[in-house]
């Protein structure tokens, strides 16, 4: 089998396209309705570049939250890139600067697609998949900031529930076996408790503990 | 605004900082299995979290209302194996109908 390429990367990514330019452009409409205005989400998928994440930090900030508790609910999302990277690590070759660009190119998707068994990865593959994915989240979050404002009142239009459903979206794929199941339920019952006492953005970080039950194995 | 801009910053260094962590520093050591183990827990976690409070929180107290409704078409969507964005649509419109027609 001949190795894969950058192409064959770009190639993989294309049945995904649709489906990552509707979700870039919820995100530019549910920033702008949570108060992010059309710039700073734009430059969000630009520096971030990783959907979740960028999510939660809209949500809590757009329920009141503070900005402290905005950028834990992310980080905390995005810190699964850390053994993802390590993961992707011995395969990104060159220089420093050259693995730290490619590094940015790692999400959930490409490095799935650049997967090649037996903990191999692809960089060509991890790069065309990525820069691609890339392109994609930040045109599609444009179109959906500047867009936004045509849509009216968030409330009405239910978008207030977009977010649930989005998570929930999110979820169920990563919910593989029991454990998962437990740890969702358990962080969501973690934020309903504190949320009638803890200020707004506070009860998710602290549902996060709710992953401590991987320690028990 | 000025928080907005700050969120923006912050989770950009922040999370340029843990994907480059990896590749820059590591030569691919991996995790201690118990590390591993929490970390593959911490999405779920926060997802669930994140689902509770957007769809009965209200500021500091708790209701239920019709996003309620939106969610649960949202979770059929989804057993169908819907897309995301038509599961999200769905969502905001079957919470949109509810508060019209309430």
């Amino acid at each position: 089998m001949a190795e894969r390429t950058f192409r064959d990367g770009v190639r993989a990514m294309a049945p995904l396209l649709v489906a990552v330019l509707g979700f870039a452009i919820s995100f530019g409409v549910l920033a702008r309705a949570a108060g992010f205005g059309w710039l700073a989400p734009i430059v969000m998928s630009a520096t971030t570049f990783a959907g979740s994440a960028q999510f939660a930090s809209v949500s809590v900030l757009g329920d009141g939250g503070t900005v402290a508790a905005a950028v834990a609910a992310a980080l905390l999302l995005n810190l699964r890139y850390g053994p993802i990277g390590i993961s992707v690590a011995p395969w990104l070759t060159g220089s420093p600067w050259t693995r730290f660009l490619h590094a940015q190119l790692v999400v959930d998707e490409s490095w799935a697609i650049a997967a090649e068994g037996e903990g191999k990865f692809n960089r060509r593959v991890l790069f065309g998949a990525g820069l691609m994915l890339y392109v994609a989240w930040v045109a599609g979050t444009a179109v959906g900031a500047i867009l936004g404002r045509a849509l009216g009142d968030p409330a009405t239009l239910g978008l207030d529930a977009a977010f649930a459903a989005l998570f929930l979206g999110l979820l169920v794929p990563i919910a593989k076996d029991r454990r998962h199941v437990v740890a969702a339920l358990l962080g969501a019952g973690i934020a309903l408790a504190l949320t009638p006492f803890a200020p707004a953005g506070v009860p998710i970080v602290a549902a996060s503990a709710a992953c401590l039950l991987g320690l028990r194995r | 605004m000025i928080e907005v801009w700050l969120v923006v910053a912050l989770v950009g260094v922040g999370t340029v900082a843990i994907k480059s962590a990896g590749p820059v520093l590591l030569g691919g050591r991996p995790l201690p299995p118990r590390l591993a183990g929490v970390i593959d827990l911490l999405a779920p976690a926060l997802f669930g979290a994140l689902i509770a409070v957007q769809t009965f929180g209200q500021g500091q107290s708790l209701a239920v209302d019709e996003r309620v409704i939106g969610v649960a078409v949202a979770g059929l969507a989804i057993w169908r194996k819907a897309p995301l964005i038509v599961v999200v649509i769905l969502a905001a419109a079957a919470t949109g109908i509810a508060r019209a027609v309430s």
